[in-house]
């Protein structure tokens, strides 16, 4: 088998996800084509040995509709023999394309491709395509369905987090990013984002409140009680968990992941491929893996899914240097730590998407490059980067830097 | 002849159909009606000389549904997906045929149009009611399992968009003829005498044949499908609130959200299609047999005097005694007043005697409130109630009542002291729940007069009463006792003497297996979350709280006491005797029980019964929680008809649905087991006797009619 080596990363900084937010103003189309310029720019890139440009989006549809990276590469003046596809693997759909540019490597098929992800949270807003797990009555009462912070919450619940729990890892979410962010540590992989004159619209996260204090984020409300109590919600998930007396509702717009919009993407190939066009491979890929887990709860497919990929790599939790995992609720993050036995100075160590936020469909391409940007910078040697995923799902690779 | 409808064709060229279904009260859909509605339509598409067509009623109502009993038998003759579609589609093909016959039909609603009445409404193309405030006009197949099968519920969210028709369709709702104009159900309102001319000049004026869904370019008001995100908003909401609320048990709910759903998507032949074969699923479903035949059938034939002994005359109870005017006592004045009896309300003093009196003072005030009573008629309910301490004025009751504590000393006091003014031919009742009647009935010097009256807590909301007859009751005091609960409108079920006769006896074996549950360190989460999920309305802690657990320590002290060395204790009984004697909670009453009762907020589980009862290491999964909990409910009544406290699988049905709330999925605690199926429920109750105790152990007489496939019904 061939192997997958990363040889570039970058992302966008990520815009507030409403119509203020500063990449509103900019199409997804757009956003993805000067992200895949960036990276034919960095690396002096012949185009025209992409074999493929694997893409996620969650909301594909709209302007993020008919296959993205395909006319991003067009509009990036990419050469025209370069194709493109578009996947969604929900929150993990970045990740997921990075993962199938590689296995094309992997699998001896490609040499050259790219694997990233879109979302642009306010042009084209989550649940814009529906879906029949969401829509169809049938569907949703089979499977239980409920909206994922229920199952945040739910997860809160049963392992005892409390309110001030999620909230001091909010807070130190925001702490951290503020942090990497006053230091340099995200510079190498930013692509600023530029208007059609050229001049820079955003070139920093826009989401971040790193002024937050832990008394601040305890007065929010909590933003998925109504849902749960008037919309039945929480009785759905209790039909499911029935040992659980009630829902505590803990999670707040404070210490769930911010909507917001971006493009992020990896360039991978050969060895030979690298050593032709003289690209240093910067990391490899070691393995990646998704699992299913129970679809009400939703978000609890990291831990199992990390456990999946370290057995195909033959390594232990202890292997890992750092992890990743993104900030879709700090619930989710806790009970990964606490499952995992991952202390807390291992994992998101420059914070993640409760500071960041989390353009769906990107932000698996976008951890991916921060962890390893953290990994050059520390000297460290691996990185498992993970997401929990909608309808009850995980996704992980891991990644070995090259000296 | 016909024996349904009445077709005459006037000088202008208009059918007029008459809806009149022989030897029925209401017009109800049936075989013949659907054969004679058939050839009307018929003649209709192919008679040159008719222009188009009226439809209307002769009777009261325009039409009240379907005829239950025939559907109750033929659910027994649907076994598989064929013979369940060959029932759900001719009425709806036949509704089809008459929107598309060619000629203009206007419907003219004359009275209540319900289930089928406003489905054939809907397949009218106009819609005329008449302003007749008895009229009730809905869908209300839901509330017998069932969906709206002749093209409701894919006509009505085609008129009235989707949100407004699911609301009508899930919840059953019925409305009247201003409400239905206002949702835009009827076109026309017009005073009753001119109903049937308005809907002929509609068909000579306007008369369009052709319905909106099927004009071209036609959308479905307010969006529908999975990519408009109204109707996306309104299908995700409405699917949780049906799982909250049916709990997964009721399959009628989802059922129809999903014919909405697929069916507005697609060309309504389509959709009338998709809906049939819903329906058939639910006719396919045992819940559906379950609910219409005792929530309906059953229930109806009860309050009709089914289990009254024949040969008797039909009595009436003008003037009604009542001893003691506690919780009971006044709860039973008020509904007997309510039924217009004269009652004398007897306590020991005059101020408890009036203070019984109050409440139906405080319950007809708030009636006058909210506008349901006149202040005068209200002020004639409580001037019926006399309250009084001297058992001379019971001399002229018909009928006497105790509800007094349940001591068996005092309550032969009070017989004697009754039976020595009230006439000779007067019944004697108790409203004891738990002491036997037959030896209540020793007190008595006419014990054939003697009979148990057991209401049910608030005596004002619960629709069923326990007639209990005693060894020497007679036939005639039970025929008695039967006319006073019809005269209250109430829903009467005849038992046997046992100890707490059929409903309370069996009630205690579900909280018994809550507290045994708990015992065995199951979460007390798991526990009442369950019991809610399996359809009862509280769980076992949560009612013992409610009842006291104090009640229950004593309850079960007396029968300790009654049954001496027969007394075999409880599998629950460490927990009851812990909670009151060593954790001093004994209930909702006392601040503390299984639940915390803050001030402010819901009820919490006492977080300190996780050391009183240290949950297990492993937990049950919830499906065995909920068999136990339902099982040992079911099994309990199989002795009780074994033992013959129960002779009627009926009243084991009713009783323990409207009596202790039993899942009314169920159809009662016997239609349970037969939907189970009898040998497999035997055979899971040997499973469970076997891993959690002989409770649960099959008599040798249940297994022999299992083995016979001998059904309760």
């Amino acid at each position: 088998m061939a192997e997958a080596y990363i040889y570039d990363c970058v992302r966008t900084p990520r815009g507030r996800g409403r119509n203020t937010g500063a990449l509103h103003e900019v199409p997804p189309i757009q956003l993805a084509a000067q992200v895949l310029a960036a990276l034919r720019e960095r690396n002096q890139l012949d185009t025209s040995l992409v074999d493929d440009v694997v893409f996620g989006c969650v909301s594909p549809v709209g302007e993020q509709g008919a296959v993205v990276p395909r006319v991003a590469a067009i509009i990036a003046d990419y050469d025209q023999n370069v194709p493109g596809k578009q996947l969604n693997r929900f929150c993990a759909s970045g990740l997921e394309a990075v993962n199938t540019a590689a296995a094309q490597i992997m699998a001896g098929q490609s040499d050259l491709t790219i694997g990233g992800g879109i979302e642009s949270m306010s042009r084209v807003p989550m649940g814009s395509d529906g879906g029949a797990w969401v829509s169809d009555p049938a569907v949703a009462y089979k499977s239980y369905f409920a909206p994922q912070g229920i199952g945040a919450d739910l997860i809160a619940t049963m392992h005892g987090f409390s309110r001030r729990d999620v909230d001091a890892y909010a807070c130190e979410s925001q702490r951290r990013a503020a942090e990497a962010w006053k230091n340099g540590w995200f510079q190498r992989s930013i692509v600023p984002v530029k208007d059609i004159l050229g001049d820079v619209i955003l070139d920093r996260d826009e989401h971040m409140r790193p002024q937050t204090t832990l008394e601040e984020l305890g007065a929010l409300k909590p933003a998925f009680t109504q849902m749960g109590e008037d919309f039945g919600f929480d009785a759905v998930a209790l039909q499911r968990y029935p040992g659980v007396e009630q829902i505590e509702h803990v999670h707040t717009g404070g210490n769930s992941s911010g909507i917001v919009d971006g493009c992020g993407a990896v360039l991978l190939g050969t060895k030979e491929i690298g050593e032709r066009l003289g690209l240093k491979p910067r990391a490899r890929i070691r393995a990646f893996a998704s699992i299913g887990s129970e679809p009400t709860i939703m978000l609890t497919g990291p831990a199992p899914s990390a456990r999946k990929v370290l057995k195909r790599a033959g390594m232990n939790a202890s292997d890992i240097d750092l992890f990743e995992l993104n900030e879709a609720f700090a619930s989710v993050v806790l009970l990964y730590m606490q499952d995992m036995g991952i202390p807390h100075d291992r994992i998101n160590v420059n914070g993640g998407a409760i500071a960041m936020g989390h353009p769906l469909g990107a932000t698996g391409a976008m951890i991916l490059g921060t962890v390893l940007d953290e990994l050059e910078r520390r000297g460290l040697g691996t990185a498992l980067i993970n997401l929990c995923v909608g309808a009850g799902m995980g996704t992980a690779t891991i990644i070995e830097r090259m000296n | 002849m016909n024996q349904t409808l009445s077709l005459a064709v006037d000088a202008d060229g208009i059918a007029l159909i008459t809806l009149d279904v022989q030897g029925r009260p209401m017009n109800v859909v049936t075989p013949a009606l659907l054969e004679e509605l058939g050839a009307a339509v018929e003649r209709i598409r192919t008679d040159a000389a008719i222009k188009g067509a009226v439809i209307t009623s002769a009777k009261a109502d325009f039409m009240a549904g379907a005829d239950l009993k025939w559907l109750l038998e033929a659910h027994a003759q649907i076994h598989d997906a064929s013979t369940a579609m060959a029932f759900a589609w001719p009425l709806n093909q036949l509704f089809r045929q008459l929107e598309t016959c060619g000629k203009p039909v206007a419907a003219a609603i004359n009275g209540t149009a319900l289930g089928g009445g406003l489905e054939l409404a809907l397949a009218c193309h106009h819609r005329v009611a008449a302003d007749n405030p008895a009229t009730r006009i809905g869908l209300p197949e839901v509330l017998v399992g069932l969906l709206p099968g002749a093209g409701g519920t894919q006509r009505l969210p085609r008129l009235i968009g989707i949100p407004d028709a699911l609301r009508l369709i899930i919840e059953g709702t019925h409305l009247n003829v201003a409400e239905a104009a206002a949702k835009k159900i009827v076109h026309q309102v017009v005073p009753p005498e001119s109903l049937v001319a308005t809907a002929k000049a509609w068909v000579l004026e306007h008369g369009n044949p052709v319905q909106p869904w099927d004009a071209k370019g036609f959308k479905v008001p307010g969006g529908a499908g999975g990519m408009d995100p109204r109707s996306v908003q309104t299908f995700m909401g409405g699917t949780a609130l049906v799982a909250k609320r049916t709990n997964h048990n009721y399959p009628a709910p989802i059922a129809i959200m999903s014919a909405v759903y697929e069916g507005t998507q697609v060309p309504i032949d389509t959709g009338l299609k998709i809906e049939s074969r819903y329906l058939s699923t639910l006719l396919l479903s045992p819940v559906t047999r379950n609910m219409i035949r005792t929530l309906f059938v059953n229930k109806g034939a009860a309050e009709k005097g089914a289990r009254r002994p024949t040969g008797v005359p039909a009595s009436k109870v003008t003037t009604l005694g009542i001893l003691g005017a506690g919780m009971m006592g006044a709860g039973i004045a008020y509904v007997s007043a309510k039924a217009g009896m004269q009652v004398k309300l007897l306590d020991t003093s005059t101020e408890k005697a009036a203070k019984g009196r109050e409440y139906t003072e405080k319950l007809v005030e708030k009636d006058v409130a909210r506008g349901r009573l006149t202040p005068v008629k209200a002020m004639e309910i409580v001037t019926r109630i006399t309250p009084v301490t001297d058992y001379q004025a019971l001399a002229g009751c018909e009928l006497v009542i105790e509800a007094v504590f349940e001591d068996r000393a005092i309550k032969a006091d009070v017989t004697r002291k009754t039976e020595a003014v009230i006439p000779a031919g007067a019944v004697f009742a108790s409203n004891t729940s738990t002491l036997p009647i037959t030896g209540l009935a020793e007190a008595s010097a006419r014990p054939a007069h003697f009979i148990g009256i057991h209401f049910f807590s608030p005596v004002e909301k619960m629709p069923l009463v326990e007639i209990i007859v005693g060894r020497e009751t007679s036939q005639e005091t039970l025929a008695r006792a039967i006319d006073y609960v019809m005269q209250l409108r109430k829903t009467p079920i005849v038992v046997n003497d046992s100890r707490g006769f059929y409903t309370s006896r069996v009630f205690g074996t579900y909280t018994n297996e809550g507290m045994t549950l708990l015992h065995e360190g199951v979460s007390p989460a798991l526990i009442e979350n369950v019991a809610k999920q399996a359809g009862m309305p509280v769980g076992p802690l949560a009612v013992l709280d409610e009842v006291t657990l104090e009640l229950a320590y004593h309850v079960t002290q007396q029968t300790r006491r009654d049954l001496g060395d027969a007394y075999r204790p409880l599998s629950g009984w460490p927990v009851l005797q812990k909670m009151v004697e060593e954790l001093k909670r004994l209930g909702k009453r006392h601040g503390q029980g299984f639940y915390d009762y803050p001030a402010e907020g819901r009820k919490r589980l006492w977080s300190g019964l996780a050391s009183a009862f240290p949950a297990a290491a492993v937990q049950p999964e919830a499906e065995e929680v909920r068999k136990r909990l339902l099982y040992i409910q079911a099994l309990e009544t199989a002795r009780c008809v074994e033992e013959r406290v129960v002779t009627a699988a009926a009243d084991a049905d009713l009783g323990s649905i409207l009596g202790w709330g039993f899942p009314a999925w169920t159809g009662g605690t016997l239609s349970y087991i037969e939907t189970v199926g009898l040998s497999a429920f035997v055979a899971e109750c040997k499973r469970l006797a076997a891993r959690y105790g002989e409770r649960f152990t099959p008599s040798p007489w249940l297994e022999a009619r299992a083995a016979r496939g001998e059904t309760f019904h």
